[in-house]
């Protein structure tokens, strides 16, 4: 085990991690605010690199494929939403039906399973060539970090305003939402396709990052998102108060899973074993807070004297 | 104010469990009317407020708010003319979001969604002016998650969210009855502070007979999904406990049925 290897991959794992990072804020979105676990984004994340590398291999700039990437997010994150409240289906299976649709639509979009793109010929934004021996201005990490920063000030404000406020009402309390005069149908559907269009950015800057689109690339996004968010609020949980930092720290917490990641792989683990341990480790992690009210809590006491 | 022509509802309708819990009732409230709600269990009483309030549509029947027909408006829009305090104190504000915030929901009820501030500095006097009125110290906490309050606190915050827009029509839903009795005194005294100076239209369900009479202009009873007694101004005032039991023994032929309404006694 050279101790150099791992260093040297560590900065595209951070990269990676950073990408994967926005994805991740699109599954908090979902997750967290909305109180929905949405599987859409095992196949919007797919869809938007499928989008994006179209989009570029006909000859469109860079920041219109990115653009086209995140509308079609938007848009399967619409079906979902419209699965799940006009037609009524529990959400989870409204995001499975999405995602598997997506799996046939994005065959559609490639024209086969697997697209690749040159970054000699054509002008990305970010990829895996762009980590070292670059001028600043043109590093990955660099520029991810101000997409993120950019994502999170508009997030930040739009979830503050009024709509923003209406849809996290929503999410907390629904019954309280609609007695408050708010269209929670309306806040569930505007909030899964703000997800899945971040989820479906994310996804054309990891198609630029490793030069292709696949079929696969977004099978398990769910997973890695909730492990970001898990981690993410395991670790600055108790830092971090602001909604802002609260989402930064998704993002950070999608670099540590990588940054890990990275270390389990160069310690040498079967790399066939990955996805289960991913699993098993947010299995765990989303039932210690259930694990604690069982088995730690203490009775709370109530004020009164009756 | 209130005007609800021959509604009916039927839950579960050709089960097992089909249960006919409005027929065809009737009732008119004026400007001002403060309602008292009471009758056993199953008789009816949440059914009615939620048909009011549109959680469902109901099977039959009319409803008009202050003049406008709204049977077929869904539950959000509804709410434009409505004040709701439910039983459960968790079912009223958002616990993850602050003081503040919830009532910033709560003023702009009826109104569009937009993309401006969701709450104004300006607002935040209004808040903590309205916050004083409860007595509960919560005029210092207005960014405290509304989590961290006790039942009672989210009730009366609940009912300062009620009423805050002034509503056409308050519902109160048996807003007490998962208060300790002290708190709710106090939450009681604070509804009637509140209703009495904006004069608002109000419908109370109580499952205290007592409350019933003293508080309010006027009463009715319920029983399987009908009004079976209405009475207002000096004869509700003169009304006892002891009348209410045979009234209700008259109407429906059988014994009055609510545990915690016996148990209030």
């Amino acid at each position: 085990m050279n101790i150099m290897v791992l260093i040297n991959a560590l900065p595209g794992a951070a990269a990676q991690g950073l990408i994967w990072g926005i994805m991740a804020i699109g599954v908090y979105i979902t997750y967290r605010i909305l109180d929905v676990a949405d599987l859409t984004v095992d196949g919007s994340m797919c869809t938007g690199g499928a989008v994006f590398i179209m989009m570029m291999l006909n000859g469109r700039s860079v920041w219109l494929s990115m653009a086209a990437a995140f509308a079609t997010g938007m848009i399967s994150g619409l079906v979902t939403g419209l699965f799940h409240t006009f037609m009524g289906i529990p959400a989870i299976l409204s995001g499975i039906l999405t995602q598997l649709g997506l799996w046939s639509v994005n065959l559609k979009i490639m024209g086969k399973a697997n697209q690749a793109i040159n970054v000699d010929k054509y002008d990305l934004l970010v990829s895996l060539r762009f980590i070292k021996n670059v001028p600043f201005y043109k590093n990955t990490i660099l520029l991810v970090c101000l997409i993120t920063v950019v994502l999170i000030v508009v997030l930040y404000w739009f979830f503050g305003t009024e709509l923003g406020c209406s849809l996290r009402a929503t999410g907390c309390n629904d019954k309280m939402a609609r007695a408050q005069g708010i269209n929670t149908d309306l806040g569930r559907v505007l909030g899964l396709m703000i997800s899945n269009g971040l989820v479906a950015l994310s996804g054309s800057l990891l198609t630029q990052y490793q030069g292709f689109a696949d079929i696969n690339m977004g099978r398990g996004a769910i997973v890695i998102g909730l492990a970001a968010v898990i981690i993410g609020e395991a670790v600055f949980g108790k830092v971090f108060r602001n909604f802002g930092f609260k989402l930064l720290a998704v993002s950070l917490g999608s670099i540590i899973y990588y940054l890990v990641l990275q270390v389990v792989i160069w310690m040498g683990i079967d790399t066939d074993l990955l996805k289960l341990l991913s699993a098993l480790v947010v299995a765990v992690f989303l039932a210690i807070p259930v694990w604690q009210e069982r088995y730690f809590s203490k009775p709370v006491k109530r004020g009164g004297n009756s | 104010m209130l005007e609800i022509k021959h509604i009916s509802k039927t839950f579960n309708p050709g089960t097992v469990n089909e249960k006919q819990a409005l027929r065809g009732l009737s009732l008119a409230l004026k400007d001002g009317d403060f309602v008292t709600v009471i009758g056993g269990n199953g008789a009816g009483k949440s059914t009615l407020l939620n048909a009011i309030a549109g959680t469902w549509k109901v099977d039959e029947g009319q409803i008009l708010i202050d003049g406008v027909d709204v049977t077929k408006y869904p539950e959000h829009k509804r709410a434009a003319f409505l004040g709701r305090v439910f039983q459960d104190p968790m079912n009223g504000t958002a616990a993850t979001m602050g003081i503040e915030e919830n009532l910033a929901l709560a003023l702009r009820r009826g109104d569009r969604r937009t993309l401006k501030k969701g709450i104004v500095a300006g607002e935040r006097k209004l808040y903590r002016d309205m916050l004083a009125r409860l007595g509960l110290g919560l005029e210092n906490r207005l960014t405290s998650k509304v989590g961290l309050l006790s039942g009672g606190q989210r009730q009366a915050l609940t009912l300062l969210m009620a009423t805050l827009k002034k509503p056409k029509l308050l519902l109160l839903d048996e807003h007490t009855a998962a208060l300790d009795p002290k708190t709710a005194a106090k939450v009681l005294e604070t509804t009637e502070t509140i209703v009495n100076q904006d004069h608002l239209t109000t419908l109370m369900i109580t499952h205290n007979m007592r409350d019933a009479i003293h508080i309010g202009n006027r009463l009715i009873m319920m029983n399987n999904g009908e009004i079976i007694y209405d009475v207002s101004g000096d004869e509700k005032k003169g009304l006892t406990v002891e009348d209410l039991l045979k009234k209700f023994a008259e109407a429906s032929g059988e014994e009055f049925a609510n545990d915690r309404m016996m148990l209030a006694r």
